[in-house]
């Protein structure tokens, strides 16, 4: 600190107090300037909104009215696939990164692995959507494949324009996702810890009950959750896909957006505060449980 | 562990079992987990591709939906339109961050928590609630944008400014980290160079390799980005590509694939860039 207050002294006289630091507060100002006007302001503006009738008084029903089937319906469907795609893209994605770290598979391989989670962690919306619909759509390639062997996916119920179907396409850029975040927490495992527990006489498994999981655990828990408001926050995939066909809140969002889909501009305000709330949720929990992982990390 | 089926003659087959257990499964038989876990990975992934290489070839004649990428003028106009508007987002993001991040490890770290939990806020609005809320804010008086074209053109780099934030944010001061600006700072001002001089001429190219690792993430998030683009109806390649995924199906095939081209390429630079660093991309703006 003392060292810090030195530099500016070199040149411009020392100020003492309150207007010195003022004027180094200055540096930040635009940034600030910045993030106030085009991302708190906006939120802001869709909280007051969320808190106000349509004549502007104050009020809560805004949120009562969130229990109404059609949005709880959405809520639910956004959940339930935020979840499903986590925890298995999570699953997934954690045996591809060790397999890949750890797994004695060639180095190069890895080198290939993490630039390609990389691509595939951003190839959402449209383009993803559509490879899909050309893959196990009802005329794609592996659809019409499975159908000639006898094997009929559509005639045993399965569409792609379905949660099912949503939840494989989700995994496409969350299984990458995860490699990309738990692949620190792999690369952390000692080689000397796991000689340890074997000179102790440890089995494979008794290792990884023992001693591995629970070193990895508060990795996995965050990388999980982060996966959770990765897919919780989607829109453009599931649009693409479905045509707004599964009500998830972000499609309910986007159909408010371009009509009125609701019909109450004031309940779609509660409808995206809602989903903020959610995701700050899992931001907290996500950083809590990085700091825990972080003490196994040094 | 031994089952009905095997005879217990002492008791100590349960034992004998777990002690014979790790050497009979290792060396081998992990890294033929690893690699069917590989395979089944390399499936998974590679078959939408291919999925998507087939349809697009099945039009007639053969190479027909790749035609349009030197015959359709709009897919160039509305490419270039992306990359423009990808890189404006990048200088305004590096522009605005760089001497943020700077002066905050310079002068202010008290205020670090809170500049840093500020650019994680994209990361819990998602990009729908914020053009959501932008379009709120900016379609009426006092702040009316959505008026003209330019001014949703500015509002569509703000909001990409934005998304742009966690990336950005995060590679400039990791490399803030690595370099002692103190020293350089006092060095440049005790030869009597000004901010803008010690951060154009000193600071900026010590972070060229950080900034070019975020710089072109965000350029790849920016190019395959639908939500924002489409709600705020710019002609970008995702509206061109949502345009003909309802028209021209071989075309957004072949369109579909050139999309992940270009992400990879992106990518591919990042990984050249933090080559022999551990570099970290991570994304997932959808």
């Amino acid at each position: 600190m003392t060292q810090t207050a030195q530099i500016g002294d070199a040149r411009t006289a020392p100020q003492p107090g309150r207007r010195r630091f003022s004027g180094t507060v200055l540096g930040v100002a635009p940034f600030l300037l910045f993030a106030v006007l085009f991302l708190v302001l906006p939120t802001a503006y869709l909280f007051v909104g969320s808190l106000q009738t349509s004549t502007g008084q104050l009020t809560l029903d805004n949120f009562a009215h969130l229990t109404q089937p059609y949005t709880i319906a959405a809520y639910e469907a956004s959940l339930e696939i935020s979840l499903v795609t986590a925890i298995l893209g999570g699953l997934f994605g954690f045996l591809l990164a060790y397999a890949t770290i750890a797994g004695g598979l060639p180095k190069p391989i890895r080198g290939a692995i993490m630039t390609f989670s990389g691509v595939a962690s951003n190839f959402a919306g449209g383009p993803l959507a559509l490879a899909f619909i050309f893959t196990i759509g009802r005329a794609g390639f592996l659809t019409v494949f499975l159908r000639a062997i006898g094997l009929d996916p559509y005639g045993a119920g399965f569409t792609i324009y379905s949660k099912i179907g949503l939840e494989i396409v989700y995994l496409y850029f969350q299984l990458p996702l995860m490699v990309l975040i738990i692949a620190p927490a792999i690369d952390g495992l000692k080689k000397e810890w796991r000689e340890a527990s074997e000179n102790l006489g440890a089995s494979n498994v008794q290792y990884w009950r023992r001693v591995a999981l629970p070193i990895l655990l508060p990795s996995l828990l965050g990388s999980v959750i982060l996966l959770f408001g990765n897919a919780f926050g989607a829109q453009a995939t599931a649009f693409f896909l479905t045509g707004g066909f599964i009500p998830l809140v972000t499609i309910l969002i986007g159909s408010q957006l371009s009509g009125d889909a609701l019909g109450d501009k004031n309940l779609g305000y509660a409808l995206a505060i809602g989903m903020v709330a959610i995701m700050g949720v899992t931001l907290v929990a996500y950083s809590y449980l990085t700091r825990l992982a972080e003490r196994w990390q040094r | 562990m031994s089952g009905p089926t095997s005879q217990s003659l002492t008791g100590l087959e349960p034992l004998a079992e777990s002690i014979a257990k790790p050497s009979r499964r290792s060396p081998a038989s992990p890294v033929v987990m690893s690699w069917i876990v590989l395979l089944v990975s390399i499936l998974y992934f590679g078959l939408p591709l291919v999925g998507t290489l087939i349809f697009s070839l099945r039009a007639q004649p053969f190479g027909e939906a790749y035609k349009m990428m030197v015959s359709d003028g709009q897919l160039f106009k509305d490419l270039g339109y992306s990359f423009v508007i990808a890189i404006i987002t990048v200088l305004v993001s590096i522009g605005l961050l760089v001497p943020t991040a700077f002066w905050v490890r310079l002068r202010l770290p008290r205020l670090r928590p809170i500049i840093e939990f500020i650019t994680l806020l994209p990361f819990v609005i998602p990009p729908i609630v914020l053009v959501y809320g932008l379009l709120s804010t900016f379609s009426g008086p006092p702040l009316a944008l959505t008026g003209s074209n330019l001014g949703s053109d500015a509002l569509l780099v703000c909001a990409y400014v934005v998304l742009s934030f966690p990336y950005m944010y995060r590679s400039i001061d990791a490399g803030l980290r690595v370099i002692d600006i103190r020293t350089l700072t006092e060095a440049c001002q005790s030869l009597g160079a000004g901010w803008f001089t010690v951060l154009w001429r000193v600071i900026l190219p010590n972070l060229r390799v950080a900034i070019l690792s975020g710089a072109f993430l965000t350029l790849a998030i920016v190019v395959g980005e639908f939500t924002v683009a489409i709600f705020l109806a710019r002609p970008m390649f995702a509206t061109y590509l949502q345009l003909i995924s309802q028209t021209q199906a071989y075309e957004s095939a072949a369109v579909a694939l050139m999309s992940f081209a270009i992400t990879w390429a992106a990518m591919g630079v990042i990984s050249l860039i933090g080559r022999g660093r551990q570099e970290k991309i991570i994304a997932g703006v959808h």
